[in-house]
């Protein structure tokens, strides 16, 4: 009865395989599509160049403007401070790390422990702000779908299954870290096909209206 | 045979004192406790070291934190136990070994006196007869001193 | 047959007939605590115990094994052998420990069965060959190993699994398992199963789980793999005295860098610690000389199972055991002519749309209304 590290190693092993493959085929169509689809050929004259315009919007976006700060400040700063956090946790935490560089050879520093720690947990508590948010606010209970309560289910429980390995608070351990990659690989199969894709796709629209906006000579 | 040339680039230091772990101020910090319950109330309390999750040298610093003494002891039974007291009063170190002089346990005991020095409370009881007993047999062959 | 019987003498009856006095017997109790992995404020419950506790008869068996398990127990200082097998055992059986050979040996094994019936304790180390595989991978006097253990355990009190072969199939059981190797509890389900796991285990672990049952008269507590909550109820990560480095985010990143010349966390080595359940970190081996991580050698996470097969030891944990970036390549690849068929797809689709267009009349519409 070794069941639950035969799980661990499932998780570790074909079904890694199996979900990345899922990640890679999905999001490498999508992204393949959308380029090779582009834009329209526009025969205006251009009035001024698109690429700096472009890369400046990628990052300038970052930054909600005033309006949007003043309309939906909970919004910009609970998905600021999650966002983050995800991040934080994903990249900095020394294991994901370990992952990143047994996979792709890249390696860059972690931070501690307990830092990554605090991170996580700021960013459950985010989360289920997000929520409940979600669930009371009049216009956004409207405009919810199935597609975002399952995404915020399925990113919540990657980082609260991480958070409960980490501190080993479900038993035998490799059922507690075999959860989490588990959750992680759920993660990565619906990314693709869900609004999970802007972690990819944001940049993209953003460097497409940027350099709409410069062709066109207007503030971008 | 040829001798393996080896060459040392590294500038840690290899053979050099061992790295704090941290190991040692919780255990102080346990033993002020257990000191300050010996005073209030008289409940002595033991620590075995063997349970810690010592790294090199983390036991030594322990012992070099701790000072040394006035008293020392060995108790023969079963291989030897050795006793020492520490700098601190009622900090006694109780080094259980086995009759191959390979440690058994380690205890740090915090009480007047070690349990093992004391006689115990059946030997005790015994003690008047155990006495009478030598005593007869001294009248008829009296104990020659060595 | 000159095969003892379980001594009607108590433990501490015995001791004091080997001349033992009261503060030896003190000495032992508190070396016992500290072996079973309890506090030492046991040592008066556990002296109390052991002065009433009579020997169990125990019968060790070994099957697809490579005697690693016994040769550590050999080197168990506390108690010794000697005291193991003399005093708080009566150990009827065991292949390379005893003197007799051939029909007499397994004459002893059926003698201590009969005469403990109910009582005896089995010890078994290696795995078994299961009821489906061919029963001459390994016998031991023409038997099969499985028909030994089904018979020897059959009037068991319970049943001890010593080593990760026994545990949990260890290496025989390792991918692609020739001989159909199974763990004891694959195979024993109606008498109490504790495993006493490692590769091999600590040989205090073991006497310690055998001076448990001889000092409490019952089994100790178990984890979800059977395993002594005493002994295994912590991780060798959370016990680890580099356990700081880790926190700190301080790693050794090869063999001989600085930070393994300093003594930092061995993760990035492929330290199994993290998701491996042992006592090492304290009780650590040759009488308590060290340990592998103090050696600076990553764990291998050897008391778990299928640890054979959990991917390379020098492998960090996090990392899978089969993805490699080239595959990810190959799927993105794959990914992007799926994408460019769509997209041809979707052009042509535009197209056939825009050639059949048909432009609709203000009459059409007027019609319709």
């Amino acid at each position: 009865m070794s069941g639950s590290m035969e799980f661990l190693l499932w998780t570790k092993g074909p079904m890694f395989d199996i979900a990345l493959a899922i990640f890679a085929i999905g999001l490498f169509a999508r992204l393949a599509e959308i380029f090779l689809l582009g834009r329209k050929p526009n025969y205006a004259e251009p009035r001024a160049g698109e690429w700096l315009p472009g890369l400046r919007t990628v990052f300038t976006r970052t930054i909600a403007d005033p309006g949007t700060f003043q309309r939906a400040s909970f919004n910009v700063v609970v998905g600021w401070v999650w966002h983050i956090g995800f991040l934080i946790a994903l990249l900095l935490f020394v294991p994901h790390a370990e992952l990143i560089k047994g996979l792709f050879g890249i390696a860059w520093p972690a931070l501690p422990n307990p830092v990554v720690d605090l991170v996580t947990a700021i960013t459950l508590i985010a989360l289920v702000a997000t929520l409940v948010h979600r669930l009371t606010h009049p216009v956004k209970q409207r405009i919810s779908t199935i597609e975002d309560y399952l995404v915020w289910t399925v990113v919540f429980l990657v980082v609260l299954t991480g958070y409960l390995a980490y501190h080993r608070l479900v038993n035998p351990y490799p059922v507690a870290l075999g959860m989490h990659i588990l959750m992680a690989e759920i993660l990565l199969i619906i990314l693709p096909f869900t609004k999970l894709t802007h972690i990819f796709t944001t940049f993209i629209a953003r460097w497409y209206n940027g350099a709409a906006f410069g062709r066109k000579g207007v503030q971008s | 045979m040829e001798q393996l040339s080896v060459t040392l680039g590294s500038k840690a230091p290899c053979a050099g004192k061992p790295q704090d772990h941290g190991h040692t101020l919780p255990i102080l910090h346990e033993i002020r406790h257990a000191l300050e319950r010996l005073i209030a109330t008289g409940e002595e309390t033991r620590i075995d070291l063997n349970a810690m999750p010592f790294g090199p040298g983390d036991l030594d610093r322990l012992r070099a934190w701790l000072g040394t003494g006035e008293v020392q002891a060995s108790v023969s039974a079963m291989g030897l136990t050795l006793i020492q007291e520490t700098a601190i009063p009622g900090v006694w170190l109780v080094d259980y070994q086995n009759a191959d002089s390979q440690r058994l346990t380690l205890h740090i005991e915090i009480a007047p006196v070690p349990e093992i020095l004391r006689p115990q409370p059946q030997d005790l009881a015994e003690a008047i007869a155990t006495l009478d007993a030598r005593m007869d047999e001294g009248q008829s062959n009296p104990p020659r001193p060595s | 047959m000159p095969v003892r019987k379980t001594p009607d003498k108590t433990l501490g009856e015995s001791l004091r007939d080997h001349g033992l006095s009261r503060r030896g017997f003190l000495k032992f109790c508190a070396a016992t605590a500290s072996m079973m992995a309890l506090p030492p404020s046991m040592v008066p419950v556990i002296a109390a115990a052991l002065d009433a506790a009579r020997r169990p008869s125990v019968i060790w068996l070994s099957f697809q094994e490579c005697t690693g398990c016994t040769e550590s127990l050999t080197r168990s200082h506390a108690p010794t052998l000697e005291d193991l097998i003399l005093n708080i055992i009566s150990l009827d059986y065991h292949h390379t420990l005893q003197a007799a050979a051939g029909e007499a040996a397994e004459e002893a094994r059926l003698q201590a069965m009969e005469d403990n019936k109910g009582e005896y304790l089995v010890i078994v180390d290696g795995s078994i060959p299961g009821p489906d595989s061919n029963p001459g991978f390994s016998t031991v006097a023409g038997q099969s190993n499985y028909d030994i253990l089904m018979e020897t355990v059959e009037h068991a009190a319970a049943v001890i699994a010593v080593g990760t072969c026994a545990a949990f199939g260890g290496l025989p059981q390792a991918n692609p398992n020739p001989t159909g190797a199974r763990s004891v509890m694959d195979l024993v389900k109606d008498k109490p199963v504790i495993n006493v796991s490692g590769c091999p285990p600590i040989p205090m672990v073991i006497t310690g789980v055998l001076t448990h049952y001889l000092t409490f008269g019952r089994l100790p507590e178990l984890d979800a793999y059977h395993r002594p909550l005493a002994f295994f109820g912590q991780s060798i990560h959370d016990r680890c005295y580099r356990r700081p480095f880790y926190d700190r985010g301080l790693f050794a990143e090869s063999f001989d860098d600085e930070g393994a010349k300093l003594g930092w966390c061995l993760y990035r080595l492929g330290c199994k610690g993290p998701s491996t359940y042992n006592a090492c970190a304290t009780m650590k081996w040759n009488d308590g000389t060290s340990w592998p991580i103090e050696s600076g050698h990553p764990c291998l996470g050897c008391s778990e199972p299928s640890f054979w097969d959990a991917g390379g030891f020098y492998e960090p944990l996090s990392v899978p055991i089969t993805a490699t970036s080239g595959a990810i390549l190959a799927a993105g690849a794959l990914g992007a002519v799926v994408g460019g068929a769509a997209t041809v797809l979707a052009k042509k689709e535009t197209k056939t749309i825009v050639a059949h267009r048909q432009p609709v009349t203000v009459e059409e519409l007027e019609d319709k209304l």
